[in-house]
């Protein structure tokens, strides 16, 4: 049985049994959790539904959020995303993707925690994409969700997937790492690809605090997926180029665990530091909830 | 931990402790009852103060009250949906010292007069911790299938219902007592591995000295 505690095991196991890392995964899954592997790629289906209906109905120019303060971006973007813009349809299409999840959340739409709701538009956007150009089919994406989870095990017990212990590189981060090593696996690379995707989308978040503007999962949030879903991207081709990160996987989870820790409070999750406390952003929050 | 503790639960936005882990208090309240609930007081203490409004909390929590599971899309509507339905709420801001800055404590009136009083905390990623009931001091999360026993605190009782659960071939992987004084009111919590078979919540009921027996199922 895998403990999910490094990247390399996942490598090292993965290769051992000349199969993809989603592929080991899921049956030790089913192994750990005494249910048949159908059962849990069933399971996974509905996430990926759910990942799909998010898009769709997180671009509808109308959604606004509960608070008033987001919403409505991702059809801007879906519209702009037509021309080309410059980097493309496909990555501007992607970006639309994370914003419109990302803004669904916000409206109080349904969602797949990918690991965390604040960080829930980047592997939507990552995964979709790739079914959308073609570039792999359903089943593919399904699986691939196994390979994210088991990163975002990994991270979780190395480091942390939550803001109010590392900031925003452990969601957003953690997302971002997970979908790059997915987009490798789905474009066909190597687990050890996978793996320096994984490493070098880390190593790009280093450091992103969590300063949620009146404490809503929303500003910069919502902009934060996009980048987390570019840097997926960027990290995935320059792995899948044959480019290596000097430093492994496992030790960027350890530079994050330690980078977290030396956060200070204000800058995790609890809106005392950072754009929370902007002239713009304590107006913004005096909007939502009034003065007290 | 497994896979799906990652890409899961399938939730409504936006957040996993303010909205999700809200639901699941209210719902953890509801069990406790037992019955429909009429009236709900809800408290707020510490971030939920602050943010309730934002993260649409009010909603969630009453969500969970009239039944919802935090993957619920009518929980956008729940204020709506309750007022239809004959629950009448309020809300309100306190202070609770030392208490973890997601925390809440719910006081409900159902349909046939019972009244519970509970208080728990969202601690991140949808989880919850329950640490009051009734002004009983408890401590889980949900994540277990849960058994609360309500009991007398005299000789041989928690015996008597471990005993028993040994014989249905249940494992026990948490336990804990709460005894505010000796030979009052008295509350066990057993998180459990695997299923609990209703037929057990029914002999357990009669055993001597027992008030209550009640199965808050994980989730």
């Amino acid at each position: 049985m895998l403990s999910y505690n490094s990247i390399a095991e996942l490598c090292q196991n993965a290769n051992e049994q000349n199969k993809k890392i989603s592929e080991i995964v899921l049956s030790d899954e089913a192994l750990q959790m005494e249910q048949s592997e159908e059962a849990l790629f069933n399971k996974m289906t509905e996430n990926f539904k759910t990942m799909c209906q998010a898009v769709n109905d997180g671009k509808n120019p109308n959604l606004r959020s509960a608070s008033g303060l987001t919403g409505g971006d991702a059809a801007k973007m879906e519209k702009y995303a037509q021309t080309g813009g410059l980097c493309g349809s496909f990555l501007n299409l992607a970006i639309m993707k994370a914003i419109a999840v990302s803004e669904y959340n916000a409206a109080m739409g349904k969602i797949v925690a990918a690991p965390t709701a604040g960080s829930c538009g980047i592997l939507p956007a990552c995964i979709i994409s790739m079914v959308e150009s073609k570039k792999c089919d359903e089943k593919q994406a399904i699986m691939s969700l196994f390979t994210a989870g088991a990163i975002g095990m990994v991270i979780a017990q190395k480091a942390s997937v939550a803001g109010a212990e590392g900031g925003c590189q452990a969601e957003c981060g953690s997302a971002s790492a997970m979908a790059a090593a997915v987009l490798v696996e789905l474009a066909g690379g190597t687990p050890e690809q996978s793996a320096h995707a994984c490493a070098m989308a880390i190593k790009n978040q280093l450091g992103l605090v969590c300063d949620p503007v009146a404490g809503l999962v929303e500003i910069p949030c919502i902009k934060r997926n996009v980048s987390g879903t570019v840097i997926a991207f960027s990290s995935a081709e320059m792995a899948l180029a044959g480019i290596e990160s000097k430093i492994p996987a496992d030790e960027c989870i350890m530079a994050m665990k330690q980078v977290g820790s030396s956060l200070p409070c204000s800058l995790r999750e609890t809106s005392q530091g950072g754009l929370a406390i902007t002239p713009t952003g304590l107006k913004l929050k005096e909007q939502v909830f009034g003065t007290k | 931990m497994n896979v799906f503790d990652i890409i899961g639960p399938i939730m409504i936005g936006p957040s996993s402790s303010h909205t999700a882990g809200a639901v699941r208090l209210g719902r953890v309240a509801w069990k406790i009852l037992g019955q429909r609930a009429v009236k709900a007081k809800i408290m707020f203490s510490g971030s939920f103060a602050e943010t309730y409004k934002g993260h649409g909390t009010d909603k969630a929590i009453i969500a969970g009250i009239m039944g919802m599971h935090s993957n619920d899309e009518r929980i956008k509507n729940a204020l709506t949906l309750a007022k239809e339905s004959g629950l009448e709420f309020s809300f309100e801001l306190i202070q609770l010292p030392d208490a973890h800055p997601n925390t809440a404590r719910i006081t409900l009136t159902g349909e046939n007069n019972a009244t519970c009083t509970i208080q728990g905390c969202s601690i991140g990623g949808g989880n919850i911790l329950v640490t009051e009931i009734n002004g009983l001091e408890v401590s889980f999360t949900g994540q277990y299938n849960t058994l609360l026993v309500l009991h007398y605190d005299k000789p041989g009782t928690i015996a008597a219902v471990t005993n028993f659960m040994a014989y249905s071939g249940l494992n026990i992987g948490n336990f804990r007592l709460s005894r505010p004084k000796k030979g009052g009111e008295a509350v066990m919590t057993i998180e459990v591995d695997g299923e609990v078979p209703d037929y057990l919540i029914q002999n357990l009921q009669i055993l001597p000295n027992i008030i209550n027996v009640i199965l808050i199922k994980a989730i």
